[in-house]
């Protein structure tokens, strides 16, 4: 695999400048962050957790995740399985839509909401009239995390189901199998290495989502904030520390996302393997 | 169990896969469905298994009418061509499938299911990969174990969709003897699909030839082979020199070479199989082709010998090692060829 020798310089210059890069944007910005939240000592690090509104947003981070990874989920399989395996009229479309909120700048995303719902909105009167709360509430919160993070699982299981094809779901059924035995027990062990990808990558999304949910949020201490919201605020006020601490839990999520992505992508892709494979002796 | 199809249409858009098929297939018969691709024969598996939906027609299994059961309550056993076994799963639980799978009252015992599915494995001859993943076996092996999952739940049909497709020419021969036996044994009611004339004629009961969504044919293999009823199932079951001719006066003039024979039709087709030419070198009778010899293949059972005619039309003739060997063939020597058989054909390709 040895490159022939005059060639070698240009290997190395590549690998350098992929290597530059990774420090000048990923490491050092890292390193920034866990230096500057560590900066005053580990008891000023974690004495900026103790503080209800730290409290309050990571617990509303997380039940955003909690709640819009399972129905992403939900939505993913069904979607992929629609379009990997069955032809209907408007596939194609709806291929189109699912990448769309990818496509979109995350500020409109949730526009869209306050447009829908805010006070001026389409169904703000109506919503006004029956006292719920949507625009500037934990509601809208996560309609736009979901917004966001729905073609995440999607777009990582259609290739796996189109590659593998709908005949091991017919043999089931010939075998006595009904819808849900063959779901459970064929396609579902078929697909749980690329789903378990995409979850991890929705879930990442859901945690950190900026744009869409600083829209929708109304910014309210203890009750609206997010995480990464929660940081900006502590940032805007100077306090450094407690605005860097919050971002090493950001931080964090990111590098265990990335540990647990390299692991699952080592299963996903012998799962892929295995699908191609079969096709290939075809 | 007997089935019978009556009338079936299907409709792929503006594709007629299958136009008003009729056929009846007897209990414990072995049937194969013989045509080129995009002649109907594996929708017309698929719909009598279920899989596909007819657009009209009725399907019986034992004269009852089944066009509103499921596949999987009809009870069939289908072998797919590319085997379809679950990636997922040992070779043990692949074959378990269909008893696990079973409604609680009636699912058995798991000692039962060990004993049957021992039973199937040996039925195949492949008892000791029972713990190994699909992955981890050969083309041929397999597809008897697609047949093995498929025999678990005893079904009262088995059917095959091209078989032997994805494997290569010395397996293929090997398993359809093997199916041959199997079936012998077992004598449950069998379609298998194939578009390999030599498997079908071979293995079968009785021969189904297919075309354009259309049943050509339906007979035993020698019915089909010396009786064929149209130019197509001439065509498809094997080489054949086609030859076009007029008549004349009341005889019929070849205009690939003269040759005068009684015939009361306008213009016909002459077909003449490779191994009904007579190969000399003089003219044995007035029917005698002249030709040049512009290619030999002699590795085989039979010498194949391929000549131009005057007018240059290619033909094609088979003569024993023996023949070949008296002959003393060789490339652009000028040979005669005379038919020994001849069928005539108006029909229209």
């Amino acid at each position: 695999m040895s490159a022939p020798n005059e060639k070698i310089w240009i290997q190395r210059i590549l690998i350098s400048i992929a290597l530059l890069y990774l420090v000048l944007f990923i490491f050092l910005p890292l390193t920034v962050i866990f230096y500057s939240a560590l900066s005053k000592g580990f008891a000023a690090y974690f004495k900026s957790f103790d503080d209800p509104y730290a409290i309050a947003a990571i617990k509303l981070t997380l039940f955003t995740a909690f709640i819009s990874v399972p129905l992403n989920v939900v939505f993913g399989v069904a979607a992929s399985w629609a379009i990997a395996k069955f032809d209907f009229w408007g596939k194609n479309l709806l291929t189109t839509l699912i990448d769309l909120p990818l496509s979109v700048s995350p500020v409109i995303s949730g526009l869209i909401f306050v447009l829908m719902f805010g006070a001026q909105g389409v169904f703000g009167p109506w919503l006004q009239e029956h006292d719920i709360k949507i625009i500037f509430a934990p509601p809208a919160i996560i309609l736009a995390t979901i917004f966001i993070t729905f073609p995440m699982v999607a777009r990582e299981l259609i290739p796996v189901m189109k590659a593998q094809g709908n005949e091991e779901e017919e043999a089931a059924t010939t075998l006595g199998a009904s819808g849900f035995q063959t779901f459970w027990r064929v396609t579902l062990p078929n697909i749980k290495w690329g789903l378990l990808y995409g979850v991890i990558l929705c879930n990442a999304r859901a945690m950190g989502e900026f744009g869409a949910v600083s829209v929708v949020s109304g910014h309210i201490r203890g009750q609206t904030n997010t995480l990464p919201l929660h940081i900006e605020i502590l940032y805007n006020e100077y306090n450094f520390v407690a605005a860097f601490a919050a971002a090493t839990l950001l931080a964090m999520l990111a590098l265990i996302t990335l540990l647990l992505k390299t692991l699952v992508e080592y299963k996903y892709r012998a799962e892929l393997k295995a699908a191609n494979k079969t096709e290939v002796f075809a | 169990m007997s089935i019978e199809v009556k009338n079936i249409v299907k409709n792929f858009n503006a594709f007629k896969a299958l136009d008003n098929v009729d056929l009846k297939i007897e209990t414990g018969e072995l049937i194969a469905l013989l045509g080129p691709s995009g002649s109907g024969k594996t929708t017309l598996l698929r719909i009598i298994a279920g899989l596909e939906n007819a657009e009209s027609g009725v399907i019986l299994f034992n004269d009852k009418d089944v066009k509103d059961e499921k596949t999987k309550d009809r009870n069939v056993g289908f072998v797919f061509q590319h085997y379809a076994l679950f990636r997922h799963m040992t070779v043990f639980e692949n074959i378990a499938f269909g008893l696990r799978v079973k409604p609680s009252a009636i699912r058995p015992k798991e000692e039962q299911i060990k004993s049957k599915v021992h039973e199937l494995l040996n039925l195949v001859q492949l008892d000791w990969v029972s713990d190994r993943y699909p992955s981890q076996l050969s083309g041929g092996q397999r597809q008897r174990i697609a047949l093995a999952r498929a025999l678990a739940i005893e079904p009262k049909v088995l059917l095959l969709d091209e078989p032997f497709g994805a494997l290569d020419a010395k397996v293929r021969k090997e398993l359809r003897q093997w199916l041959r036996r199997f079936h012998d044994d077992l004598k449950i009611t069998t379609v298998f699909v194939t578009h390999d004339q030599e498997e079908a004629l071979e293995v079968a009961d009785r021969v189904v030839v297919m075309n354009h969504g259309k049943i050509e044919q339906v007979g035993t293999p020698e019915e089909v082979y010396h009786n064929p009823a149209s130019a197509f199932v001439i065509n498809f079951l094997g080489n054949v020199n086609l030859f076009h001719a007029r008549t004349e006066d009341g005889t019929l003039i070849s205009t690939s070479h003269k040759s005068i024979l009684e015939s009361s039709k306008g213009t016909t087709k002459i077909y003449v199989r490779p191994h009904e030419l007579i190969v000399s070198r003089s003219s044995l009778s007035i029917n005698s082709i002249h030709t040049t010899i512009t290619f030999i293949n002699p590795a085989g059972a039979i010498v194949k010998v391929e000549g131009k005619s005057d007018d240059g039309q290619l033909v094609q003739a088979e003569i024993s090692q023996e023949e070949y060997s008296r002959l003393k063939l060789t490339r652009n020597e000028e040979i005669f060829l005379t038919p020994k058989n001849i069928t005539f054909s108006d029909y229209s390709i």
